[in-house]
């Protein structure tokens, strides 16, 4: 069964643990700005969201990069970009309704959430399990992929985001 | 080693902006943070410096585990010398710019001199420079903190500024983070204010990294971790409540120092607890607690987020305070309430909305209130010198009137700014002040805990118990319970806690951590961080070095053993109800065996034996 | 079924693709007139700065991504396409039937029409070929003029500056990137090119390209509108690209500016269809048609393309995103949709002119319809999922009125 990070924003105290995990296990430092996964703050309504890249199907990063450099790990299901092929041109970060690729200025390549090849840090660093990584139709995440889907294939369906 | 090795000097006086590399021998002596500020406060001014002149500093500074994912490592402190105690200033603040600082590639700013225009001070990583504030001066932190994130175009700068109290020369006044984290105490956005400067805003993107031993650091990390989450205080009680959980235990054992430190119980403790800040109003049917909120990096979250009853006299017809924002903590509840008489939660809430707004310290603010309250009852205070205000206890008209007017410095909120010991001077009743060297007491009653009132007496930023929090032994058996009511064997427990806390200050950690932790589960991770030679035992070491250094300033910037104790009430006037009953702090008695075991002389000098062998004296 | 897909750009390899993914038995033939594997365009820069090989540029690294699809490509151009007979001719002769075809043949660089603009050391900035001559020429210590600050001469500028040569650009406009950025960004765009040594001559025009009068100059003498004459060892153009449409001509295929679609990027003959640059395609902000020559745009219409192709006109076109992200000499800019506004519309603008920050939102009621933006890179992508989703952001427009940068708050409010 593959698997998916789940996020219940209800949870999160906004600690930024996640944060962390991600860029220590991706850049060697502890450097939120670095981050895959983005905690946001709201704070007029006490609530805080953390935020990645949810793997959709038929990934607009992948399809819009002009030089292959974003592939499909057929294990975990993530899109994974190949630094060795990413010129750093970033038409993958606009064509990404969901903006969950990144432009790493000091690379000169982009970032996104791969998931840690299967054992994704953020989730192993929250402390209050508002993310977690479990099988992937427990996730809940149906309606941001079907808006995915919808963006994607510009199909007869009105976008759903009310 | 997580120190990232630079500091800014900002000379405010010329616009000079250098680098220096930190002091490679200090930060193996003083760790970091509180330590390794103090010490180059200590070298870099005269400690009888007048501390709202040019020659006072002012230093922001984070420890090596700061922005790093030891848990709360998000800590940074302001050292200067404070104006409301003309001591040692050490106010430690969370919320997320000291890991900022520290990703920016900066262990330390160290202010100097004073600008002739008012600035604030942008940093993005290397980028540092002080630009023109003319546009916030005059303002609120709040409205500073909003226009600089639009002038910036950037929702996630960072930014720690002060509000017009400080500008205004309110003795009191923080310096607010994140737009309710402060570093509070002692006055320190006063003196940030008086050198021009309005705020900080920081963006860095560097990261913190260069650890020793990676391996070591997150499995020590990660037990370290797990602790606070199996403990009972950290794991459970701190989220579900906050510090607020306080509220109900310290009530009933008799230590809630109410109506100005007169009693110490409340009738009214439940309705302003922890507890009740869960509860659905009756009002609007929501509690007054939206969510509970962690600092950088901190899996305990013990930060309150909260609204008001949009219906609530404070508030009517101020949608601005509808929102959430950050909520009552305990020691601002029990000086806003407890002290003052008042249980009105929402009341409370909107004052510490205030005090956040406008960057001041809501203890020392609710202390005065309270002392003013009896000086007006046994009319020390008319109604003119009130300007209309009753000041009686219960009253949360009096309280939200007042917080109103000392953040616009207007009325009687002129002295109320003063803070209680002057304010008291003022009319003529000193003895009505509940303070240490000029600073209030937070909210455990010297006479029902007694160790506490020890730490009170000999703190070295004045009345405090962030600097020795025997509470955790004398009230909640942490890390072994002592009997709160016996002097007995307090002053070798306050001198451990003092010790320990200016080791966990100095490492960029929060001191609630050692609700769960002791050394042993703080030194692996600095030895993984920083390397081995920090040991429990050298830790113990560094943090009675930091301890004796603070002393030493102090006594340089004129203080006396004669300055070492509690205001007449609480040694004289004894506890009328609750365990304590009867009681009066032993303060004097303590203090013999306690500059004894530090190595002081009787007259609370350090001798030159213990000077020596911490290193402080060649 | 017979699938015929012309062109080898991002559009005709997204569609030969996915036609693949639907149907596991089609024979899909993917023809180009270029000799060489299928590249990239947008990696040229990158090419040009050296910091890949020309196998860098390549659409698909793998040398057997086509044929273990299944794929037969054909390098070779296509003279003719004959609707009645389902078949196109090719150069050599060669007729290929097909049932479906797809035409994606791109766009080709355009050249003003003035003396010398055929001379040897005068290049265009669009194919693989350009930029070998463009590297081979562009060397240290060489000055060079380029004609045209769009897209195409500001992503190659840093490449250029890199190559330490001396760089003057010419642009017609008043300012740096007319078609992606209003006057406010343009000019600081400008000022920051300016303080990175590029001199730019705006509201200039290069009239004629000469050899030098002697042999001790260099090599080409530009000669402009308003202002002295300027020496060059090479001149790049970059002013502008049209439609691959000639081979059209004679054929019963309609076209204007690109070749006519309708939503289902199908052409006025049933079975033949067209995509990316070639296609005059539907506006997703305005409902206009026209060519956006966009890579986003190319692949989203190769993807429609051939699922209609395969199943049927099963899937609506509503449009593409006219949208940029542009990086010039390390300061990056985006425009999305409608950011030069809209009649009626409401806009929100923050600008910091010292550190080259600027963002303007423009809004269309409470949706958001267009941005343009300098400096901001980070999660941008929602831009177009708030623009594509229409989404009514309600109590969040008036708080991105106060302060446009908490774009992404309102984006996951949304949700």
């Amino acid at each position: 069964m593959e698997k998916s990070l789940v996020i219940n924003p209800d949870n999160c105290t906004g600690c930024l643990q996640c944060e962390m995990a991600c860029s220590y296990e991706n850049e060697g430092v502890f450097n939120p700005s670095k981050s895959r996964i983005k905690v946001f703050t709201f704070h007029q309504e006490g609530r805080f969201v953390p935020y990645t890249c949810t793997q959709c199907a038929d990934a607009w990063c992948q399809q819009a990069c002009p030089v292959d450099a974003i592939s499909l790990n057929l294990v975990t299901g993530a899109k994974e970009v190949n630094e060795s092929s990413c010129v750093g041109c970033k038409v993958c970060t606009i064509s990404c309704p969901f903006g969950t690729i990144n432009y790493n200025q000091s690379s000169g390549k982009v970032i996104k959430c791969d998931l840690c090849g299967g054992d994704p840090k953020c989730a192993s660093a929250c402390p209050t399990q508002a993310i977690s990584y479990v099988d992937a139709d427990q996730t809940g995440l149906d309606k941001m992929r079907k808006w995915a889907t919808e963006t994607d294939h510009a199909s007869t369906n009105t976008p759903a985001n009310a | 080693m997580s120190w990232t090795g630079k500091l800014l000097r900002i000379n405010l006086t010329s616009g000079e902006i250098t680098t220096e590399a930190l002091n490679d021998q200090w930060k193996k002596d003083y760790l970091g943070s509180r330590g390794l500020a103090t010490k180059y406060l200590s070298e870099e001014i005269d400690p009888a410096c007048d501390p709202l002149s040019i020659e006072n500093k002012m230093i922001m500074a984070t420890g090596p585990l700061t922005g790093t994912m030891a848990a709360t490592g998000g800590r940074y402190v302001v050292v200067t010398k404070g104006p409301l105690t003309n001591c040692i200033a050490c106010s430690n603040s969370g919320g997320f710019i000291g890991a900022e600082m520290k990703s920016a590639g900066w262990d330390m700013i160290i202010f100097e001199g004073k600008s002739p225009e008012p600035v604030y001070l942008y940093i993005e990583n290397d980028k540092v420079e002080l630009l023109p504030a003319d546009e916030i001066w005059g303002t609120s932190v709040w409205n500073t903190d909003e226009w600089l994130h639009n002038k910036h175009q950037d929702p996630l700068l960072r930014i720690a500024a002060v509000g017009r109290p400080a500008e205004n020369g309110c003795l009191y006044a923080g310096i607010v983070n994140d737009l309710h984290r402060a570093a509070g105490r002692s006055g320190v956005g006063t003196v940030m204010a008086s050198k021009n400067l309005k705020a900080v805003a920081i963006r860095g993107t560097l990261g913190v990294g260069n650890l020793t031993d990676p391996e070591a650091f997150m499995k020590a990390v990660n037990e370290g971790k797990a602790v606070l989450a199996d403990n009972p205080v950290t794991g459970q009680g701190l989220p579900a409540y906050g510090t607020q959980v306080l509220m109900n235990v310290i009530n009933e054992i008799g230590a809630l120092p109410t109506n100005n430190m007169k009693d110490v119980q409340f009738d009214g403790a439940h309705a302003i607890s922890g507890e009740a800040m869960s509860e659905p109003r009756k009002s609007d049917g929501r509690p007054n607690l939206t969510t509970n909120a962690a600092c950088f990096g901190c899996t305990i979250a013990c930060g309150r987020i909260s609204t008001i009853d949009q219906g609530h006299f404070s508030v009517k017809n101020k949608a601005k305070y509808w929102g959430n924002s950050g909520g009552l903590e305990y020691e601002a509840a029990w000086a806003l309430g407890a002290d003052n008489g008042v249980d009105d939660l929402d009341a409370l809430t909107y004052v510490n909305f205030i005090c956040n707004e406008d960057g001041f310290d809501p203890i020392t603010f609710g202390a005065t209130v309270a002392a003013a309250m009896e000086m007006f009852e046994a009319g020390d205070l008319t109604l003119e010198q009130t300007g209309g205000i009753e000041f009686k206890f219960g009253s949360a008209e009096a309280l939200t009137q007042s917080v109103e007017l000392v953040a616009l410095g207007e009325g009687f909120g002129q002295d109320l700014a003063l803070g209680s010991k002057r304010l008291c001077e003022k009319y003529g009743r000193p003895e009505l002040s509940m303070t240490v060297k000029g600073q209030e007491f937070p909210a455990y009653d010297p006479r029902g805990i007694q160790g506490i009132g020890l730490n009170y007496a000999t703190s070295n930023r004045g009345a405090c118990h962030v600097r020795g929090y025997t509470v955790a032994s004398e009230v909640l058996g942490i890390p072994e319970k002592t009997d709160p009511l016996t002097a007995d064997g307090k002053p070798g427990l306050v001198k451990a806690f003092q010790d320990i806390t200016a080791s966990v200050d100095s490492s960029g950690l929060c001191l609630f951590t050692t609700f769960a932790w002791s050394l042993e589960n703080i030194a692996p991770q600095l030895q993984g961080a920083c390397g081995n030679e920090w040991t429990v035992d050298y830790l113990l070491e560094v943090g009675e070095r930091i301890w004796n250094m603070e002393r030493e300033f102090n006594l340089k910037a004129g203080i006396t053993s004669a300055d070492d104790t509690l205001p007449p009430r609480l040694r004289e006037e004894a506890a009328k109800t609750g365990p304590a009953k009867g009681m009066v702090s032993q303060v004097e008695a303590m203090m013999p065996e306690y500059y004894q075991l530090r190595g002081w002389s009787e007259d609370g000098k350090p001798t030159d034996a213990t000077l020596i062998r911490l290193g402080l004296k060649g | 079924m017979q699938y015929i897909i012309v062109g080898a750009g991002p559009s005709g390899v997204i569609a030969c693709e996915t036609i693949r993914k639907l149907n596991q038995s089609a024979q899909i033939t993917l023809i180009t007139g270029q000799s060489e594997p299928p590249y990239s365009r947008m990696a040229i820069p990158y090419f040009l700065e050296e910091k890949i090989t020309e196998s860098g540029t390549h659409l698909r690294h793998n040398s057997e991504h086509f044929s273990s699809l299944g794929i037969i490509v054909i390098n070779e151009k296509v003279n003719a396409i004959e609707t009645s007979k389902n078949f196109v001719r090719l150069a050599d002769g060669t007729e290929l039937g097909y049932e479906k075809l797809l035409l994606a043949t791109g766009a080709q660089a355009v050249s003003p029409p003035i003396d010398g603009i055929h001379l040897d050391n005068v290049h265009n900035c669009w194919t693989l070929e350009d930029a070998r001559n463009i590297a081979s020429k562009a060397v240290a210590g060489s000055s060079v003029v380029l004609m045209g600050a769009g897209f195409i001469g500001c992503i190659i500028l840093e490449s250029l500056l890199k190559r330490g040569v001396n760089l003057t650009i010419v642009e017609m406009g008043d300012r740096m990137v007319p078609r992606m950025m209003d006057d406010t960004a343009g000019g600081l765009l400008k000022s920051w090119c300016e303080s990175k040594g590029v001199r730019i001559l705006t509201s200039e025009q290069v009239t004629s390209i000469n050899d030098a009068d002697s042999s001790d100059q260099k090599p080409l003498k530009v000669n402009l509108k308003n202002s002295p004459a300027l020496p060059a060892d090479l001149v790049i153009c970059a002013t502008g690209v049209k439609s691959n449409i000639d081979f059209l001509k004679g054929s019963d295929i309609a076209f204007d500016q690109g070749i006519i679609v309708n939503e289902f990027l199908q052409t006025n003959i049933d079975n033949v269809y067209a995509s990316g640059d070639v296609a005059q395609g539907l506006d997703f902000s305005d409902q206009s048609w026209h060519v956006q020559a966009i890579q986003p745009t190319a692949v989203e219409h190769g993807r429609i393309a051939a699922i209609n192709m395969v199943q049927n006109n099963s899937c609506k076109h509503h449009g593409s995103i006219n949208m940029n992200i542009l990086d010039t000499m390390g300061l990056i800019s985006t425009s999305f949709g409608q950011w030069m506004g809209i009649e009626g519309g409401q806009e929100s603008i923050l600008l910091d002119k010292k550190n080259f920050r600027y963002l303007n939102l423009q809004f269309k009621e409470d949706c958001l319809v267009g941005i343009s933006s300098l400096g901001h890179t980070q999660n941008i992508g929602v831009v177009r999922g708030l623009i594509r989703g229409k989404v009514k952001l309600g109590a969040w427009k008036e708080r991105l009125m106060k302060d446009p940068s908490r774009l992404m708050e309102a984006y996951l409010a949304s949700l």
